[in-house]
């Protein structure tokens, strides 16, 4: 068996098991994601993985790759609808770039910068958000936080810690802690935790570090996230 | 409070998988989930507290903080409004003393809006800790409230007060002739179970919750998959606002609905089965439970049916908790494992990886129903009614403005306008075909027929007369989405969000040129990209209608190229509130002069 997907009109190969998302990437080609990380059970909410499979829309994270796919991924009607998606990541929550620590490591401003993005294009919602500083390591701004749960389940997964889950329904949807009290303080979570360095936004930082690394040297100051080397990179290889 | 947690745990094997059901029993216990019961359940179930605050934060009838004694919630479906839901509201809250969507200062009572109940031919009804209220009217509150004061339990009210009516009004190829109990095993141990799954091909049945699946194909898949372990579900949780008729074939005809499920299992090869029963039904719990019990007793259920070695099969009624989007058949699944329910990621579809990952049927009531008389009387029987792709008949839940609303049951291509005779509806400006999540068809279509190749239904149908304004009626549905939507994926999380502010930007007057189009572009953004069902549809009532009414939209507009969203003089308050400041310069108009 060949065992071939056909991605934008190149012929890729792919291992049993393996999704269109891992596919492309094994195959140095870049689809947009936030919600995927290569080391955790694929999610597929975020949806800007969105391709086209023989004409029907499915998210290349959780779409087993089969024999013979047609895939279309890097069109302008896909890519016009992954801005859209992505303006409405940044209208959900409270995201203030020039602000924000994590400018210029950030995949969601990098995802942006992809997309062309240059306004939020939907009204903000600016909902209430609060900070949770309790941990004498960890901050945590919730009003970043877009519901990607790679920090769920890096703790999960790799921690086997179990620190966060996602509580709440529609737009009410948050994050919280595994404590008694709530406070991230009173959970198991360390510095050293895979999940306290895993979100893709600026929603979980590690204090005291922000800035030093200067802004104009960090990652998507200089490349692009679909760069290869970016990507690994960002995916902590 | 410590050995009613530990009891209750006891009681459910201390299995996680049981945590919703344990959650609605704290619930009605305590109005609400307090924090040591979620730490005490964390241990007792080995599971962290997380997931039960995900779990209770998910679902509408569970809460983190107190309800009153007596929970009240109004049915918020658009057909009880058309009854006078808005006047009842009002008039419960006065009596009552309680602000709505508030629990009275003395934790008695509380009052909020709920999504549709599945009683819009008996409205406006609503719900008390769980039990049912129709026709609500001035003398029923005034009743209700005196029970209240005088702290009455629910089991002292007057029977009368949760009088559910049937309302069947027209009873066809199904409803006419239900089988009797034990027909349907009994011919089927006759034909064989594989002639029979052949009838059921050759019947044609297509799935009744509205995607029309071919049922003996789903049942095929099931039985071919290598896991011995497989589960039937039914689904029972019919939350598309204006069905009903699930209700009724579970009041009424249990035993078949039952006997189709014990058909299906025979079929695929099942030994457990559940009957996902939403929480609207709730009072429908122990009618089913002694169904079950009898069924035993009769050899119809549990070990060696009829008395064949080898053939066992129950079923277990789980309930839900308020979640519309659980009647997605992944999400309930989900649900059913005791989780949030929100849908999984397809393939595996359930058949190969449902319920625990064992391969799973989930059908509709109305599916079961059908089956197990397909399974007495043949397919060519069944086959026989109907148009070419859609074979059979289909039982209606009608309600809105007509004479006689209710359950009507119809062969396949019967036409909008001879079921809009048949239930005394006049002067009608539309149909809502499906629910929320099907279409709005206007008065020059009713000669378009019910049928999975013209118009698909769940069973819901609504019908507005001229007087009603059809953007309220949009309106509704729009935040019924929003309200239903679980959160899991940003189209649909974000997007009926912002449909909804959207939709209200327009109807509150402050839209103006490209309002229309932007509020088509969420639309299709969110029909297009969404995780499930519910956001693939969840635009539905505003493409519908955009598409035969769009100068309806346009006349809300205003005739400007740019007006803010909001109310830009009220935004101000706060600030004027602050400078203790109200004069003229305090206040902003809300858009200058261009031209």
């Amino acid at each position: 068996m060949t065992n071939t997907i056909n991605l934008d009109g190149q012929t890729i190969p792919f291992s049993a098991g393996q999704t269109i998302m891992q596919a492309a990437t094994d195959a140095g080609i870049y689809i947009p994601h936030l919600c995927h990380h290569p080391e955790f059970t694929p999610h597929g909410s975020c949806k800007l993985c969105t391709v086209q499979v023989n004409g029907r829309i499915c998210s290349a994270c959780t779409f087993p790759a089969a024999e013979g796919l047609a895939v279309i991924s890097n069109s302008k009607a896909l890519n016009d609808d992954r801005q859209k998606i992505t303006q409405m990541l940044f209208v959900e929550g409270n995201h203030f770039c020039p602000g924000c620590e994590k400018t210029g490591n950030c995949q969601l401003q990098a995802v942006a910068y992809y997309l062309k993005m240059l306004d939020n294009h939907f009204p903000h919602f600016y909902p209430k958000r609060g900070l949770d500083a309790s941990h004498p390591d960890i901050l945590i701004d919730h009003n970043r936080c877009i519901f990607c749960t790679l920090c769920v389940r890096a703790s999960q997964q790799q921690d086997a810690k179990d620190v966060f889950a996602i509580s709440g329904r529609g737009i009410n949807k948050r994050l919280i802690i595994n404590a008694e009290s709530g406070l991230l303080k009173d959970s198991g979570i360390t510095a050293a935790d895979r999940a306290a360095h895993i979100c893709p936004t600026g929603a979980i930082l590690i204090k005291r570090t922000g800035y030093h690394i200067p802004i104009g040297e960090r990652i998507y100051d200089h490349q692009h996230i679909d760069d290869k080397d970016t990507l690994k990179a960002q995916h902590g290889e | 409070m410590q050995d009613y947690i530990q009891d209750l745990a006891a009681q459910h094997n201390h299995q996680a998988r049981q945590l919703l059901q344990i959650l609605r029993s704290i619930q009605s216990h305590y109005h609400y989930i307090p924090k040591p019961a979620i730490e005490q359940l964390a241990d007792l179930l080995g599971i962290s507290r997380t997931l039960i605050i995900s779990v209770v934060e998910f679902y509408s009838f569970l809460h983190l903080t107190p309800k009153g004694q007596y929970e009240i919630l109004i049915s918020n479906s658009i057909t009880d409004h058309m009854l006078g839901k808005h006047q009842v509201m009002d008039y419960l809250a006065s009596k009552l003393n309680v602000t709505v969507g508030d629990v009275r200062a003395d934790g008695l009572v509380s009052l909020d809006n709920t999504s549709c109940t599945g009683l819009c031919d008996q409205g406006p009804a609503g719900l008390v800790n769980g039990w049912p209220l129709t026709h609500l009217n001035p003398a029923k509150i005034d009743a209700i409230a005196a029970l209240i004061e005088q702290q009455q339990a629910l089991s002292e009210w007057p029977a009368e007060l949760f009088q559910v009516a049937d309302n069947l009004h027209l009873p066809g190829l199904l409803l006419r002739h239900p089988i009797k109990p034990g027909d349907a095993l009994q011919t089927g141990l006759t034909r064989g179970w594989a002639q029979t799954l052949t009838e059921i091909n050759q019947s044609g049945l297509r799935g009744r919750g509205g995607a029309g699946f071919k049922t003996a194909l789903k049942w095929q898949f099931c039985s071919e998959e290598s896991d011995p372990i497989r589960y039937v579900v039914c689904n029972a949780d019919e939350g598309e606002p204006g069905t009903f008729k699930d209700r009724v074939l579970l009041n009424r005809h249990a035993q078949q609905v039952f006997e189709g499920m014990t058909v299906c299992a025979a079929i695929v090869g099942a030994h457990a089965g559940f009957l996902y029963l939403r929480a609207e039904y709730h009072y429908l719990y122990q009618p089913l439970q002694s169904i079950l019990l009898e069924r035993k007793k009769r050899g119809l259920l549990g070990h060696s049916i009829l008395g064949q070695e080898g053939f066992n099969f129950d079923i277990e009624i789980h309930l839900g908790a308020g979640a519309y989007i659980c009647g997605e058949e992944s999400a309930l699944i989900e649900s059913l494992e005791g989780k949030p329910g929100i849908p999984r990621n397809r393939p595996p579809y359930p058949v190969s990886q449902g319920y625990l990952n064992k391969p799973t049927v989930v059908n509709n009531v109305e599916t079961f129903f059908a089956a197990a008389a397909i399974a007495v009387k043949g397919g060519a029987w069944f086959a026989a009614v109907g148009t070419e792709q859609s074979k059979g008949s289909k039982i209606l839940s009608i309600s809105g403005d007509c004479l006689r609303p209710g359950i009507y049951e119809y062969a396949f291509g019967t036409s909008i306008q001879s079921i809009l005779n048949d239930c005394g509806a006049l002067d009608t400006l539309g149909v809502q075909v499906g629910g929320p999540s099907g279409s709005f068809i206007s008065d020059y279509e009713f000669n378009r027929k019910l049928a999975f190749e013209d118009l698909a239904t769940g069973g819901s149908f609504m019908v507005f007369n001229r007087h009603r304004k059809l953007l309220d009626i949009v309106q509704n549905f729009t935040d019924f989405f929003a309200h239903e939507s679980c959160g899991f994926c940003s189209p649909c999380r974000v997007g009926t969000a912002l449909l909804k502010q959207q939709l209200d930007k327009i109807l509150q007057g402050y839209g103006s040129a490209g309002d229309v189009a932007a509020l088509e572009e969420i639309c299709q953004l969110i029909k297009t990209h969404s995780h499930c069902g519910l956001g693939q549809t969840a635009a539905n009532p505003i493409l519908t209608t955009l598409e035969r009414y769009p100068e309806l939209y346009q006349s809300h507009l205003k005739n400007i190229s740019y007006e803010p969203g909001f109310d830009l003089d009220a935004a101000l308050a706060s600030a004027r509130h602050l400078a203790n400041r109200d004069d003229a310069s305090a206040h902003l108009a809300q858009t200058e002069d261009y031209d």
